[in-house]
């Protein structure tokens, strides 16, 4: 049983937990379900889908580099028709709330994709602008706030589900793009996604991934994360999930002091694959011996004023 | 068969030629499960060691004594780093993983070389040796610590050296085509990929079921990360869970 104390309402989800399965590092959820009771679990964010299936890059995928890994999947799914058919009903026998991470290669095949995945079963989208790894869409969309803006309009128009949009790191202010989501309808916000990076093999003299690049995580980003997340939680009034190299719950709480409401955990359930496991123990541990009345009360707490300084507590206490 | 995670304690370190070591690892319930062909995913606990976890065909296992052996050589950061582990030294092993070999063959013959052989020689340990026959190809002579390895479970080992310096001299597709001629109903392979690419095609041409086991840089093991997935013949494979071993007429990229 999972205590009380970790409940969080956010964005319209009622999760039990503030942990999150990040998207690509948990599959669909039923992979890891021999090592992670997922009834355990905050919510499961599925591999991103998108409207037909796709193979991927091609070449070596994914190399290690110092605290953590470079990843050139580029986007590898079986298609949302797959997914509704075949994986849904399967991830719908846990009792665990699902969200379905979504790309597209154009506006309107984000659009197309949200409509499709408006199903019962699924719990809320998060639409990836901010993947390295696909030449069109992805990043194209995530780093321009216009069109960043026009892909969420697209997708709340074409859902019921809330939407919560996944930022790219690889941008001069992160703070425009997320005001950007904010004024669209987005109904929350997930960051970091990966940092663009390289690796060479100098034996080769070729970089290691057959995609040239790719998107860096692990313990390496976490910095860049915490900081990012402290920005963006000062200037919008919708939640947000802080993903990046978390792995311990000292990470969790570094993250939920710099205003996430909601963690996500990534590259660790690839290295450790309990690791949601652990660290829903060791948060509610934590709680117990900090005496704190509800892990929620943990947010925003090393910003300048505290909860004070985030606009999306500001809103909560005028309604 | 369901997938744990076990702190295993090493219970041995042997070195078996230069760069080539044998590791027991105390995993009961996994060394219960795992089948030939599977492997297992081993993350390194010491500080400074890698952040991912690396996979090991496993070599053998003792169920009895709780433990299993994986071969492994000296590639790079992560096992030079396994080559300093000793007795009282602990590693986080998740397995068993993917699927391994079929078992209904009557007679095999084994075709292996480097650590490729490792998981085989757990296949010949479970089809035993009346069945079993082996053809080991290596570099030179230093590296056939392989025959005595397998000597207990095989029939015949038959050996190939690049340099000529034991058995017959190059590759293993200088004695598999004329080995094809006696009789077996089934060959598996598990080495370097030109290898088993050339081994699968001598089989296809004389109508004989091969099953390979391939490899390919992952992260995850369990068929989350999509970062060891291939193009079959009628579907993406993950290496990872559907594999590492397919029938060789399942594989389309090498």
């Amino acid at each position: 049983m999972v205590s009380s104390l970790l409940k969080t309402d956010m964005a319209g989800l009622h999760l039990k937990t503030p942990l999150i399965a990040a998207s690509g590092t948990f599959g669909f959820g039923i992979e890891f379900a021999d090592l992670v009771p997922l009834e355990q679990v905050g919510a499961v964010c599925v591999k991103g889908l998108s409207l037909t299936p796709s193979c991927g890059n091609c070449g070596q995928r994914v190399v290690e580099t110092p605290s953590g890994m470079l990843n050139a999947i580029g986007l590898e799914n079986p298609g949302c028709a797959y997914f509704l058919e075949h994986i849904l009903p399967k991830l719908q026998t846990f009792d665990v709330p699902v969200i379905a991470n979504i790309y597209g290669h154009s506006i309107e095949e984000y659009a197309a994709v949200a409509q499709a995945l408006d199903v019962n079963g699924v719990s809320a989208v998060e639409i990836n602008i901010s993947c390295p790894n696909v030449k069109q869409g992805g990043l194209a969309f995530g780093t321009d706030p216009q069109t960043a803006a026009k892909v969420v309009k697209a997708v709340k128009a074409n859902t019921h589900k809330p939407v919560i949009t996944k930022l790219s790191p690889n941008v001069t202010d992160i703070v425009a793009l997320a005001q950007a989501a904010e004024e669209a309808g987005s109904d929350a916000l997930s960051l970091i996604n990966t940092l663009l990076g390289m690796k060479i093999d100098i034996r080769t003299h070729r970089p290691v991934l057959g995609n040239m690049v790719g998107g860096l995580s692990g313990p390496a980003v976490r910095p860049v994360a915490v900081r990012m997340v402290y920005q963006v939680a000062q200037h919008v009034r919708i939640p947000l999930i802080g993903m990046g190299g978390v792995e311990r719950v000292e990470d969790v709480v570094e993250m939920m002091m710099a205003g996430a409401s909601a963690v996500a955990v990534g590259t660790a359930n690839l290295y450790q694959p309990d690791t949601l496991l652990t660290l829903t123990r060791e948060l509610q541990d934590y709680c117990v011996r900090e005496k704190v009345s509800c892990v929620q009360d943990v947010v925003g707490q090393a910003l300048p004023q505290g909860k004070q300084s985030m606009p999306y507590f500001q809103k909560k206490e005028k309604v | 068969m369901t997938k744990m995670l076990e702190k295993a304690p090493v219970l041995l370190q042997q070195p078996l030629d230069e760069k080539t070591f044998r590791l027991r690892l105390g995993a009961a319930q996994i060394a219960r499960q795992v089948q030939p062909g599977q492997f297992v995913h081993i993350k390194l606990l010491a500080p400074g060691g890698s952040l991912l976890r690396h996979p090991f065909g496993v070599a053998a296992v003792d169920v009895d004594g709780g433990t299993l052996d994986i071969i492994y050589r000296v590639t790079g950061p992560f096992t030079r780093v396994l080559t300093t582990l000793a007795v009282t030294n602990e590693v986080s092993v998740l397995g068993p993983l993917g699927q391994g070999f079929d078992l209904s063959a009557q007679r095999a013959l084994l075709v292996g070389g480097g650590t490729g052989l490792a998981p085989l020689l757990f296949l010949s340990a479970r089809l035993g040796s009346s069945k079993t026959d082996v053809l080991i190809g290596g570099k030179t002579e230093t590296e056939l610590f392989w025959q005595d390895l397998f000597r207990p479970f095989v029939g015949h080992a038959f050996v190939t050296t690049d340099d000529g310096s034991c058995g017959t001299r190059g590759t293993v597709m200088a004695v598999l085509p004329g080995l094809l001629l006696k009789g077996y109903d089934r060959i598996y392979t598990c080495g370097p990929s030109p290898m088993m690419k050339a081994v699968a095609h001598e089989c296809m041409l004389r109508r004989i079921a091969c099953q390979v086991s391939l490899e390919k840089y992952m992260a995850c093991g369990l068929g989350a990360c999509l970062s060891c997935t291939c193009q079959g013949r009628e579907k993406r494979m993950k290496i990872c869970t559907d594999g590492p071993v397919f029938w060789s007429s399942e594989v389309t990229e090498w």
